[in-house]
């Protein structure tokens, strides 16, 4: 037999080391996005990242549409935490347009903010839980995004990808069992958040598999373009809702955790302190509205009749309201020309929306900072010279969103 | 001492006199642009300067002027100075049959995969860049898509042919033309999944 019957790739039997693939639909990866890792033995010898599986080109779509039909976009983009993209871009319009909302509508939407900030990193950390070996907390602390989500139903109807509020406010004022779902999560989730601690935190095994797993330097994480809790635990005490309050969260008494390191264990609680903030940030602002009292206790959106849809009884009833209503539906009006940069702390980092507007109904171009798309590059340096097991810890604390990153 | 806008325009001036161009502050955020020849050098000046110190690359995208005749196409940097909390915008024009500009990952390394959404998108040619490839998108795509002669689907059309969306004809889903009459009439007939 002279002849070779199984064709190897050049070189491929000399070569010491293996390659594997980690993704796209890895159980591990929690999205779909693709590692090309290549091991000698167990350790990584270099990463490739292969991302762009549910690319879903929103930005050009956004070229074509009105301002308000651009809000469930949004949605897709951090399906953890939607509603703080949603608000992202209502406050960017807002910008643009130069509308001023009353306070109670800020209120209500830093609660609605926080109890997203909450979910997210509740998910994000019990994942790094599951992945290090800990089912326990994942299962625990599920119950507590339900009640967030459940919260979220009330306000706007739906529960994951949520389109909540409008621009000027939200679509109607919140309802008594909303306030009462909020008052629930604000009595219950901080003996179940010290709980989840306890699960984890001083836990030995999980220690000693996180700490030094990925570590990043403060300024190679800055170089990196790293920004929100992975910024942070790094040592940078940058927060978009501090350096640049949006919303009114200059109102708000809060800390910024920051961590030393930035491995994997500093990132975790990084983002339970952050929780820990949240709450007090939803305690302050649920008391700040159970202060408005009489009309102003109904306010629930800004005057803006060229974005804020009329309320449906008028509509049928007034003639303005419905030619409102007509143009708004049919995205006839025009919007101001201008150029509008603005971010807002999302739950991974500074979600930023950069439009320029021509004048027309629709934008001129619409670009999002998706913060996990440009922290993602690192990935590489992260996880060089470290063992397949960290890779997989460092992946899923790194809070990486494939809706997010692909766009 | 706090730098402002104006102060930040001053000093662009004083180090490249004519060149920086097209100062504006819309919503605040000191805008202006320079030649793209000139874009690592204003970058690694805004950079480098003990006191504007812009180290954080927010952002970097592209935006297509196809009026613009030699300028169709602009690459938008956001600059943010963490220290003092001070962002801006620069902007470079290149023109989209040569469509080259410096790259910036020596500067930043967050730029890379930016710049690769950029030439993913627009078609820029980042010189220099480690590794210029598609990265949204699959390598097999010969044109940029977010550039604006490649307007989205009219909605409103009726001439597609698409099944799987139904958007076949004009009267609706299960009206579209098949072998043997149309899906619905097809569907009558259809066993489905019983054994015969």
């Amino acid at each position: 037999m002279s002849e070779q019957h199984i064709r190897l790739p050049e070189g491929s039997i000399e070569k010491t080391t293996t390659t594997l693939n980690l993704g796209p639909t890895h159980p591990a990866t929690h999205g779909v996005m693709q590692n090309i890792l290549e091991l000698d033995g167990e350790r990584i010898v270099s990463t490739e990242q292969t991302i762009g599986y549910i690319h879903r080109a929103f930005e050009k779509i956004a070229e074509r549409r009105p301002l308000y039909q651009i809000t469930p976009l949004t949605d897709r983009l951090n399906y953890c935490s939607s509603p703080i993209n949603n608000m992202g871009w209502h406050l960017t319009c807002e910008k643009l347009l130069g509308v001023k909302t009353p306070k109670r509508v800020d209120y209500l939407r830093v609660i609605i903010m926080e109890l997203a900030r909450i979910s997210d990193h509740l998910i994000c950390n019990s994942i790094v839980g599951v992945d290090s070996g800990a089912y326990t907390g994942f299962l625990y602390v599920m119950q507590y995004r339900e009640l967030i989500y459940e919260i979220y139903e009330e306000v706007c109807g739906s529960r994951l990808t949520t389109n909540i509020g409008r621009i000027g406010g939200f679509e109607r004022n919140f309802n008594d069992i909303a306030f009462q779902k909020i008052q629930k999560f604000l009595d219950e989730y901080p003996r179940v958040l010290k709980e989840f601690e306890n699960l984890f935190t001083r836990n030995r095994i999980f220690m000693d598999r996180t700490i030094g797993a990925g570590p990043i330097s403060a300024e190679r994480a800055l170089n990196y373009g790293f920004t929100g809790p992975n910024l942070r635990a790094a040592g940078v005490d940058y927060d978009v809702r501090v350096m640049n309050p949006y919303s009114s969260y200059e109102d708000f008494d809060f800390e910024i955790p920051v961590g030393t390191t930035g491995d994997c264990y500093d990132r975790f609680l990084v983002r339970n302190q952050e929780m820990w903030q949240s709450l007090r940030i939803i305690d302050q602002a649920f008391k700040k509205v159970q202060e408005f009292k009489g009309a102003e206790a109904e306010v629930y959106h800004a005057d803006v009749p060229e974005y804020y849809l009329p309320p449906k009884k008028d509509v049928y009833t007034k003639m303005e309201a419905l030619i409102w209503h007509f143009k708004i539906i049919m995205g006839e009006i025009d919007m101001p020309a201008g150029e509008v940069y603005h971010s807002v702390e999302g739950a991974n980092g500074e979600l930023g929306f950069y439009m320029v507007s021509d004048g027309g109904r629709t934008p001129y171009r619409l670009h999002f900072r998706r913060p996990c798309f440009i922290y993602y590059q690192a990935y590489e340096e992260l996880t060089k010279g470290s063992m397949l097991s960290d890779a997989i810890i460092v992946m899923s604390s790194l809070n990486l969103i494939a809706g997010e990153m692909d766009a | 001492m706090a730098l402002t806008n104006n102060y930040i325009k001053q000093k662009l001036t004083e180090k490249f006199g004519e060149e920086v161009t097209g100062f504006e502050e819309p919503y605040g955020l000191l805008t202006f642009q320079a030649p793209k020849e000139l874009n690592l050098k204003v970058l690694n000046f805004l950079y480098d300067d003990e006191e504007l110190k812009f180290r954080f690359l927010t952002d970097l995208c592209g935006v297509h002027y196809p009026e613009q005749q030699g300028k169709e196409l602009a690459v938008v940097y956001h600059l943010h100075n963490l220290e003092q909390n001070m962002r801006l915008r620069f902007k470079v024009f290149t023109d989209s049959e040569r469509a080259e500009v410096y790259t910036a990952t020596g500067l930043f390394s967050s730029a890379n995969w930016m710049e690769r959404e950029t030439y993913d998108f627009y078609g820029v040619n980042f010189v220099g860049h480690p590794n210029l490839k598609r990265i949204l998108n699959v390598d097999e795509m010969d044109y940029f898509p977010l550039r604006k002669e490649f307007p989205l689907e009219d909605q409103s059309r009726i001439d597609k042919d698409d099944e799987m969306f139904g958007r076949g004809g004009a009267i609706g889903f299960g009206t579209e033309k098949t072998m043997s009459g149309t899906i619905a009439e097809e569907e009558k007939n259809n066993e489905g999944e019983e054994i015969v």
